[in-house]
Order: C-alpha cells, then structure tokens, then sequence
C-alpha cells in the first residue's frame, strides 16, 4: 500500500527471531522471515518443522513468546485473527475453512459485509461484489449457492477470492495444491501469478518440491522449529532443498522395486454405481503396483469404496484371488483380503482420540480374541510390532494418535491394514500432506509389499508419485476408464490426456 | 473445475440460475411445508367441528402458541450457533414467579415485566458464560443450570403459588385481552419475531450466528468473536423466556413451583419441528415460530375432533421424527443436486 518507495522493496511483513512453545514442545526457534511485495517465497520443511505454527503466528492465531512481528517495519502485535486480516494478509488453509450453510458471497464477506443505513447488511452489493471477484478470478461460481458441495479446487477459490475482497498485502497459502489435480494447480497458479503481479507478498507452503521451483523466488528452511536458511531459488537443486530439510542426503524418492508381477489377485468387471462411475474393469496381479490417477471427482475414489464394499454397486462383479465379493459388505471384503487404506486419514482413517495401540488393534479385534475377551496383551504385541516395522515415531505406544505428525498418521493407518495380511491393498492419496522424507517411507513400503506379493492399487492425484511408483497407471475420467498406460509409455502428457478426457484412444 | 470455457457461456447461465433455484426452493419449502401441515390440519378441524374457528376459538389458538413461540424464537438463535439451552423452562418458572411476586406487592405491571425480562437476561448471561468460556457441551451446562434455577425456585417458591387474584386486574386482562381475535401478548410475540427475523438475515452479528454454527472453526479463524456471540445469542434466549415468563403470568395467572417444569423439551421439539438445525447454521425464526404454532395447535385440535389429549404426546414425538427425516432427505436431495451442478460445470 502506502510504503514509501525508497531504496528498493522494503518487506511487508517480517518475522524477527521469533519463538514458540506449546507446553515442553518448542515449535518455534528464533525463526526469522521477510516477506516482500511482489515475490513469492516458499516454506520448507519437513512435517513438524514448525511450518503450520509460524502460519499461525503470522495469522494472529498464536501469539509468539518472544520476537517481534514487524509490519511495515513497525513492531506489531496481532491479538486475533481478525487483527492480521484488518493489516491486510490472508491465510488459506491446506484444509479451506468455509460455512458450508452459508452462500459463497456470504463466505467471502463474513464480519465485513457492505452496508447500508443503520448498519444493515446490503445483500445485492454483496452479490455483485462477489459475482466481481469470480470474474477478476476467471471462474464460474454462483455467489449465491452454498459453500457446501464446493470441490476442494473450488473451495481455495473461495477462499482466494476472500483474500482480494480486502485487497490482501500478504497471502500465505499453506499446502494448497495438496489436494488438487494438475490442472486445478494450473489455474491457481495463474491465479497465484496474478496477484503477485499485482504486488501482493505470497508465502506458499508446498510438499511437492517441483511447485516450489515452478512458482516461488526464494525458499525459507525450517528442521525441527529452527531457521536453517532463507535463499533464492534459482541454481538450487530439489537434492539441496532436500537436504536443507532432512538434514541429510535422501535416499531416492520412488524406490520402486521391478516385480514380475504374479496371477490375478484383484478383479473388477464392468463396475458400475448410477451418475459415479460406469462400466469399469481391471485387473491388479500380485506384485504390481498400479496406479490409479484421475482429476479430483473423477470417481477414484468412489470406486475403490464400492470394491472394498463401503457403498454399494449397481452393476458389475469383484473377484479377490477368485473369490466374488459380496455387495456393500466389507467384512467379506477383509476377510477375503482386501485392506483399503482411506483418503482422509484424520476422518475415515483413524480414531483421533484413541491409542496408536487401539488404532492398529482395530483390524484385530476378532482375531485378537481369548475366550471371548480382548487380549489386550497380544493387541499391544502385535501393535507395537507393526509400529516399529513402520517406523513410527512415537514417545509412547499408548499416546493418541493426535499427537502424531500427519506422516506419522498415516503409517499407523497403514500399519492398522497391514496387520491384517491383505492379498490386495487399496491406497488412497497414500502422501497426501505428508513431508517428503516420510513420503519416500511410504514408497519404499509400498515398494516392498508389492515385492512381498502383495497386489497394491495406489490413487493418487501426485503425478510424480504415480509415475515414479506405478507398474501401469489406469486413469479415469468423469466417472469412467480412459486409459491404461503401461509404464514405459506413461507421462506426464499421457497420464494428463488420458485424464482430462483428450486422449485420442 | 469450474474455469470457465470462452465459447458456451448460455448453457451454464441456465444451470446455473436453475440450481439456484432449487436450493432457495427447498429450504423456503420447509417453512412452507409446516405452514401446509397446519392449514390442513386447521382445516381438517374446522370441519369435523364448526366451532373450532370461531373468535374465541382462534384467540385461545394463538393464545396457546405465543409463549412457545417467543421461547422457541429465543431457543433457535441458540441452536443456531450450534448449541442449546435446557434451562429456558426453569427460567420461565422463576421469572414468572418473580414478576407475580413484585405484582402482588402493589408493584407496576410494567416494571413487573422488566424484572422478568432483567431476570431472564441473568439466566442467560450466566448460561453463555459458561458455555462460552468453560468448554464444556451446552447440553451439559445448561442441564446444569436448569435444575439449578429449578431447585432456587423450589426454595424460595415453597408450597405458595401465585393466583389470579393477587394480580392487579389490569395486568389479567390485558394478558386474556386482544383486538377482536388477535391477543395482545401474540402480537407483542410477532413484533419480537418479526424484529429477530429481520436482525438474522440484516446485520452481521446475526449472519455470524449462522457462521459460528455452521463451522465453529472457521469462524474462530474469520475474526469472529466467538464467545461474544455464543454470549449474546444465550443472553438473548434467557430475555425472551423472561419475558415468557411474564406473559405467562399475564395469561394464566396462576404460578407455583412446579411451572415450566419440562417445557424445555417442547421449545426444542418446537425449533427441530420448524426446521432449524439441531447441528446449528441452519434454520429461521418464522420456521421455529410455525413449528411452535402446529406443536400447540394439536392440543386444540385432538379435543375438538373428540381424540383424547393423550394422544398429544405420543403426535407430538412422531412429528419430530418426521422433521428430522424430512431433513435429512431434504439435505441428501440438495447434496446430490449441487454435486450434479459441480459435475456440469466440470
């Protein structure tokens, strides 16, 4: 805004030698980071790195121990978060907090409606302003519909277009191309381009490395809630970054083992659930990892439900190892083999407020039986045993799982499955918002299991991951197969075709 | 994906206006729904018994309903914000108490109903404080404070009651009093309706209401002063059961210990009946004012058809599963139907 034009771009927002503790923990180090208008600047770091708590502190929801935040160069003390929205910077969560009950306008301009006489709320300026900023953002949203339904894409939109209702100096973005598909990227990108053009600060947080040479100019480092360095981007390795990160040099990313793959061990036949999905078959042979990629909404994941047996098919047949299933019941499904590994961990995964121990005896709890009693004892043995296979990082067995770190979430998840000795395991978005160090974790298990035997169907909107990782990658498009790419022939290109329904097959 | 295509610009003009439509459509229908059932059942009444509709039959009508109504009112702003207050029963009881007290000691009818109201206001207060800064569930909180109202009440009540006979003339009347049918106390319960309808949908501290109940997070995150409004919607619930309680008073004249003992569950029938949301975010003022409207209603309607009145009960629980059910595919119906729109915008 109004800052005066002296030597060169003063930062707009900075953090000085900042520090937070939460009870023992200390979050935050002596963190410092400038901001400055018109650049993009990335946020590394591990999960756990003090990433989500510096957002915070810049977004006036925690309040630092020590430090100073300096806004416009003047010390500034945020007491809530309406304050560091009124200095004019937005926060888009990785997951987009919206009222899903209220209107798309009413979203955007909640607590700082237009108004009429007597302070009441002048509804159709609201609806033109926000019919204004669909069109400033190139998208078609009906300002008047309710958030509730809004794909993730759709929903970041909202939240964008929350950020330049105020005309925000300062956008943080924090994991928003996590759930997006290449394309849904695309577009925010643009958007991300414009407003920097425009002269906003953006912070952008991201654990897909290649966005962050895509769009950023320079990258700030955190390890373990300290400043480790703040440098441009350019001649910087993703290797560099890396290491910045871990600490350490990373073993590759897809430790993808050559299988031959085996006989038939997941059969889906013409599978089909009215207006989700249509006419879908393939085959998944023990040993191979097939990726199943897709935009969001594409009906990935609604089939991998319907096979597991969570919704129902209204056409179509499911074999495992030769055995049909059952319609709609995934207790035959597991008792076939069959382990489905969720898309959101936190809500369909996992008990939050339950044991690491609990969490993975779950999947045990009628075969971890004696005289018709749990056995607590051999629970915590197998749990325990399944934990340290995956390496899960814990202080004690017993904690609930909440007080993991998201990587550390999803390996309990995945150790909650495994222990049931699948045949056949369906991931969903097995990285999805997990730091690139427990990312390659996950890889190399996955990449063991199928070398195990295991037939595993891996979806996931993370290209990189698919193609680093997938055998043959079948990709789906507004409900249906397009495509089935052998490795050899799978890329970028093709893989995006195939997706956006322009393949020529 | 929603980026819009240079070329076909008509062809989501008219989904989009459409689907629109639809949503406004389904939720203007469930107010209209229950004003449906009700005429109907009227109408039903009126013709098994010509009597049911006439003068007095139509103020004793509206009579009954103007206290859950103005109770209900107060009850869904809380629901609103995704909580509940339990204790609005017992703070009906102690205002009236208070009111007929005061009244029976020569005291203003006027100020008689400020006390109830300032009375009413303390409750509520006390009740958003601890809601809003302990934590703890409301349902657990106001439970708390309904019994503790009750047991003051009980305490200081004892085995005295108040009856018509110790309240000045003037305050009975007005209480049974009207212009024609309409009595004075439902329209004094229409202004008060008509005000929170228009405060809700016009100002922003009442769309923060709905914003607080539809994703308490968010709201938290939007700069919204959670516990301030959490504190102002209660405050506002325990006003409206004070002055409940007052024209509660004025109606019946008669109060003792035991008065709005369990009316706390009608209110909460009355507010789901009418289509707000128990999960909060959701829901009008006019939609909890019908379904106060249709609970009282039966109790007219069953006698006047010959039913026995206990069967009001038992009517009352299945219109409340019927709204649930009705909501709950209603909300299906509308899912569907905005994922279908995000899937043609695709």
């Amino acid at each position: 805004m109004t800052h005066p034009s002296d030597t060169g771009p003063a930062p707009v927002l900075a953090l000085k030698d900042i520090s937070k503790s939460f009870g023992a923990v200390r979050a935050l180090r002596g963190v410092s980071l400038e901001l400055f208008p018109g650049e993009v600047h990335a946020l590394a770091g591990e999960n756990g790195a003090g990433k989500s708590t510096l957002i915070k502190t810049l977004a006036g929801v925690h309040r630092p121990d020590s430090g100073q935040v300096l806004l416009d160069g003047e010390p500034v003390v945020f007491h809530g978060p309406g304050d560091a929205r009124d200095a004019g910077i937005a926060v888009i969560y990785q997951e987009p907090t919206l009222f899903p009950d209220l209107s798309i306008a009413e979203n955007i301009f909640m607590g700082r409606q237009p108004r009429r006489a007597l302070g009441r709320i002048d509804h159709k300026a609201t609806h033109t302003a926000t019919a204004a900023l669909m069109q400033r953002l190139g998208v078609d949203l009906d300002p008047d519909r309710p958030a509730r339904g809004l794909s993730i894409a759709d929903q970041q939109i909202v939240e964008i277009a929350k950020a330049l209702s105020f005309d925000a100096r300062v956008l943080i973005m924090d994991e928003p191309t996590a759930a997006l598909t290449g394309s849904e990227v695309a577009r925010l990108f643009g958007v991300v381009r414009t407003l920097r053009e425009q002269g906003a600060a953006v912070l952008f947080i991201s654990h897909r490395l290649e966005e962050i040479f895509e769009i950023c100019r320079r990258v700030t480092t955190l390890r373990d809630g300290a400043w480790i360095a703040s440098e441009p981007v350019e001649g910087m390795t993703e290797d560099d970054l890396v290491r910045r990160m871990v600490g350490r040099d990373l073993d590759e990313l897809y430790p993808k083992q050559d299988v031959e793959p085996g006989e038939v061990a997941l059969s889906v036949r013409r599978l089909t659930r009215e207006g989700v999905f249509t006419d879908v078959s393939f085959e998944v042979r023990c040993g191979e990892i097939v990726g199943l990629a897709g935009l969001v909404g594409a009906g990935r994941t609604e089939v991998a439900r319907a096979v597991f047996g969570i919704d129902r098919w209204d056409a179509g047949e499911v074999e495992v190892q030769g055995h049909r299933l059952t319609n709609g019941a995934p207790s035959t499904a597991m008792a076939a083999g069959l382990a489905l590994v969720p898309e959101d961990r936190r809500a369909q995964g996992l008990v939050m407020d339950m044991s690491i121990e609990r969490n993975i005896g779950l999947t045990g709890l009628r075969t971890t039986v004696k005289a018709g009693l749990m056995d607590r004892g051999a629970e915590r043995s197998r749990s325990l045993d399944w934990a340290v296979k995956l390496q899960v990082k814990y202080a004690r067995i017993a904690d609930t799982v909440n007080t993991l770190s998201g990587g550390n979430q999803q390996k309990v998840v995945l150790a909650k499955w495994l222990a049931t000795g699948p045949k056949v395991l369906i991931v969903d978005e097995p990285t999805r918002g997990i730091d690139v160090g427990t990312k390659a974790e996950v890889h190399r298990l996955l990449s063991q299991l199928a070398a195990d035997g295991v037939a595993v169907l891996m979806i996931s909107s993370d290209l990189p991951e698919v193609l680093g990782m997938a055998d043959r990658v079948l990709v789906m498009h507004e409900g249906r197969l397009t495509a089935e790419i052998p490795r050899s022939e799978a890329t970028e290109e093709t893989v995006m075709a195939a997706a956006t329904g322009r393949a020529a097959a | 994906m929603t980026v819009t295509a240079p070329t076909p610009a008509p062809a989501t003009e008219v989904s989009k206006s459409s689907g629109t439509r639809l949503v406004d459509r389904v939720f203007k229908m469930r107010e209209l729904a229950i004003l449906v059932v009700f005429l109907v059942m009227i109408a039903i009444t009126q013709a098994g018994n010509s009597q049911f509709l006439s003068e007095q039959g139509i103020k004793d009508l509206l009579l009954n309903a103007t206290i859950l109504v103005l109770v209900a009112t107060g009850q869904s702003l809380v629901v609103i914000t995704r909580n509940v207050d339990l204790s609005v029963g017992s703070t009906l009881g102690i205002t009236a108490y208070a009111a007929g007290t005061y009244l029976n000691g020569g005291g203003n009818p006027v100020v008689a109903i400020a006390l109830a109201v300032l009375l009413g206001i303390g409750v509520g207060l006390l009740n958003g404080l601890l809601v809003s800064l302990g934590q703890v569930p409301a349902l657990v909180v106001t439970l708390g404070t309904m019994y503790i109202i009750r047991g003051v009440d009980s305490i200081w009540v004892g085995s005295s009651q108040i009856t018509a006979a110790d309240l000045p003339g003037g305050f009975v009347d007005f209480g049974s009093g009207g212009i024609s049918a309409v009595p004075y106390l439902a329209l004094i319960a229409l202004a008060v309706l008509i005000a929170t309808a228009y405060y809700l949908k016009h100002f922003g501290s009442g769309r923060e209401l709905y914003a607080l109940g539809s994703n308490p997070e968010a709201a938290r995150l939007a700069g919204i002063p959670v516990r301030k409004r959490t504190l102002v919607a209660y405050t506002f619930c325990g006003a409206l059961a004070g002055l409940a309680g007052a024209m509660y008073l004025a109606r019946f004249g008669n109060v003792d210990s035991g008065t709005g003992t369990g009316y706390e569950l009608t209110v909460v029938s009355a507010v789901v009946v009418g289509g707000v949301v128990f999960t909060g975010g959701s829901g009008s003022v006019y939609g909890a004012a019908l379904g106060a409207l249709l609970l009282t209603s039966i109790n007219g309607v069953l006698p006047a058809l010959g039913v026995s009145s206990v069967w009001v009960l038992a009517i009352n629980g299945i219109l409340l599963l019927l709204a649930i059910a009705v909501d709950r595919v209603v909300a299906l119906r509308v899912a569907s139907a905005l994922k279908k729109r995000n899937a043609r915008h695709a």
